[in-house]
């Protein structure tokens, strides 16, 4: 029994490396990967970014010097209504905007897979209830409660990611869910099940293994969603405050004075959409490389 | 087929129920009641504070504020507008027409490029056009569309007139002085239909692909080709027709996506719908108002929802069948 369990260990590791070698034979994919590696090195080293680079405070602001235009009084990228630097608040709001969706997306998969699982696993009455008020929640547009929620609440930014992921889990929860299901029919599983193994057991050792791909496929999607979700939440004055700068924020305080700098709006905009679509490459990348069907 | 419709009516019950429910729960559970904030502002008499409280029905609990409210929402009435004291109804189905002229042009529009490029795609499925069409619609999925609306603003409302184009109005339904006529307004209405329909040409495109391709595998496309038709005959004859049915459900399915889209695209472009109308509302806090809104909103999704359903038991006559046999 103990070898059995380290052979399927040793095999799920081969699975991920070989997945890794097909991922790599996708040359988009690559290339996809590294434009998002590079983005998130541009974010998560803002604060060096505007020690030695651009030598400006997020937040400091030279409103004789306001809205200059790209490469104008030492501005690399321009400057905003208030002379803040442009450059060094699209690396701060891009440390907002990945932090946000990849904490929204971890909140999402979890409450959503586990639903999924219970449904999937309890069946029944449990089953029905829970996929109910799935049903509820998709029949809403999230963005309209989103709204909603955000201007009576004024969350900050880590609470609106726990809300993102209290009306977003139902997508991923029907895949899960779904995915539980068929499992659960498997002989594999009965087998187990005649062994002697837990209900606990089944999820952790076989179920849970089985809906991971999924999972990360499905996070590869959602996560440029989220993005532009909260882009847009920022957008409307709702999400992000300022002036903690984050990519839909600047497009908000932008949008007031395209006709002298359209490079403002341009900036925010196109960090949101490299972003989005390096991660939706690298999960098609994904998907490839994971579905063991499309071997060879 | 009747059956088949009220059964579908009958499911919609518990839904709106749900949405009712939660739409309620957000705006009511908050900490703190709409009046705490009066309480703090020392102008305002405490006779004045317990009257409004009353009005509001605030001091009853919770289960029969929300029955009674429910009892009224069934009635049509949504309450009172907290800003001017018209009737929420009224200011909802004043702005709807022009949400849904915004929304349903911009369907039309991304499923006319939608459609031809998904099938031409799947048709010459790993040719070179497709590969294009693939990368293509990925870019565009990738897309946020108010930054779309602003980069088509920015094109071709302001640098068109700056180089001295023709070019098209940035913001507004219809020009403040000549007071629209029939092409002004469908000269407004091109640039949010545009934005609004660009990113939902990714998502139309691929299930078109994948939903023609998969038609193409099955095995009366294969007796077509084998006895003979022309390969334009079967393609367009026999695969676009099957292949474009569940089409139906997804424009269904899709319509929160649409109306959330219209948030902000009315933003924007001042663009007077129900979206600018529920984001007005959270500035001045107009709790009714935005409540109303966003039932509204998820009304309207579950009726496209329906209708798509009951559409679609039209077009293929085994959906009904089947769900009456279980």
């Amino acid at each position: 029994m103990e070898r059995d369990w380290s052979m399927a260990n040793r095999a799920s590791g081969g699975n991920a490396r070989r997945a890794w070698r097909r991922f790599k034979r996708n040359r988009v994919a690559v290339i996809a990967l590294a434009v998002l590696i590079a983005i998130v090195i541009f974010s998560l080293s803002a604060g060096l970014i505007s020690t030695f680079i651009t030598g400006f405070d997020y937040e400091e602001n030279h409103l004789d010097l306001a809205r200059s235009k790209p490469g104008e009084h030492g501005y690399i990228l321009g400057s905003d209504a208030n002379g803040r630097d442009v450059l060094t608040r699209l690396a701060y709001g891009g440390r907002v905007s990945l932090l946000f969706a990849t904490m929204a997306a971890i909140a999402t998969l979890l409450i959503g897979s586990v639903v999924g699982m219970i449904a999937g696993f309890a069946s029944g009455w449990t089953d029905a209830t829970l996929m109910r008020f799935a049903d509820v929640l998709l029949s809403i547009p999230s963005i309209s409660i989103l709204v909603l929620v955000s201007s009576i609440y004024r969350p900050g930014y880590f609470l609106l990611a726990l809300i993102f992921s209290l009306l977003l889990w139902p997508g991923i929860s029907r895949i899960v869910r779904g995915e539980t299901i068929s499992i659960r029919s498997q002989p594999y599983i009965e087998a187990a099940q005649v062994n002697g193994a837990t209900n606990a057991r089944l999820i952790g050792r076989h179920i849970l293994p089985n809906v991971l791909p999924i999972m990360l496929i499905w996070a590869s999607q959602v996560i440029p969603a989220f993005i532009i979700t909260e882009a847009a939440l920022s957008f409307l004055g709702l999400g992000v405050q300022p002036p903690r700068p984050s990519w839909g924020n600047m497009l908000l305080e932008a949008q007031n004075y395209y006709m002298t700098n359209w490079t403002n709006v341009f900036l925010p905009g196109m960090m949101i959409f490299l972003t989005a679509l390096s991660i939706n490459l690298i999960g098609n990348g994904l998907r490839d490389a994971l579905d063991p069907r499309m071997e060879r | 087929m009747i059956g088949f419709i009220v059964r579908r009516l009958l499911q919609m019950v518990p839904l709106l129920l749900g949405v009712t429910f939660l739409t309620f729960a957000i705006v009511n559970f908050v900490p703190g009641s709409p009046v705490s904030t009066m309480q703090l502002n020392p102008k305002a008499r405490p006779e004045d504070i317990e009257r409004i409280t009353q009005n509001l029905g605030l001091d009853k609990p919770w289960y029969e504020r929300y029955l009674n409210w429910l009892g009224d929402l069934l009635r049509g009435d949504m309450g009172l507008s907290l800003t001017n004291y018209t009737p929420v109804t009224d200011r909802i189905l004043g702005v709807l027409p022009n949400t849904l002229l915004l929304t349903c042009t911009s369907l039309a529009l991304a499923l006319l490029i939608a459609v031809p490029l998904g099938v031409i795609s799947a048709v010459k499925h790993n040719s070179w056009f497709d590969q294009i069409a693939t990368v293509i619609v990925t870019a565009l999925a990738a897309i946020p569309s108010f930054w779309m609306g602003l980069l088509l603003i920015i094109l071709f409302a302001v640098k068109f007139k700056d180089w001295g184009l023709p070019y098209l109005p940035a913001s507004g339904m219809q020009d403040m002085r000549s007071a629209g006529g029939i092409a002004d307004r469908i000269e407004h209405l091109i640039l949010p239909a545009s934005a609004l329909a660009i990113v939902q040409i990714a998502g139309w495109t691929r299930f078109i692909r994948a939903s023609m391709l998969e038609t193409i595998g099955q095995d009366y496309i294969r007796t077509a080709q084998a006895k003979g038709l022309p390969a334009r005959a079967v393609m367009y004859g026999h695969a676009f027709r099957n292949a474009l049915l569940p089409l139906v459900t997804l424009v269904g399915l899709a319509l929160p996506e649409v109306f959330g889209g219209a948030y902000l695209i009315e933003q924007i472009f001042a663009w007077n719908g129900l979206g600018r109308l529920t984001l007005n509302a959270t500035q001045s806090n107009d709790y009714t108002l935005i409540m109303g809104a966003t039932l509204f909103f998820a009304f309207l999704t579950m009726f496209g929802n329906l209708l798509a359903d009951i559409l679609y038991s039209i077009a293929d006559p085994r959906i009904s069948a089947g769900r009456a046999r279980r």
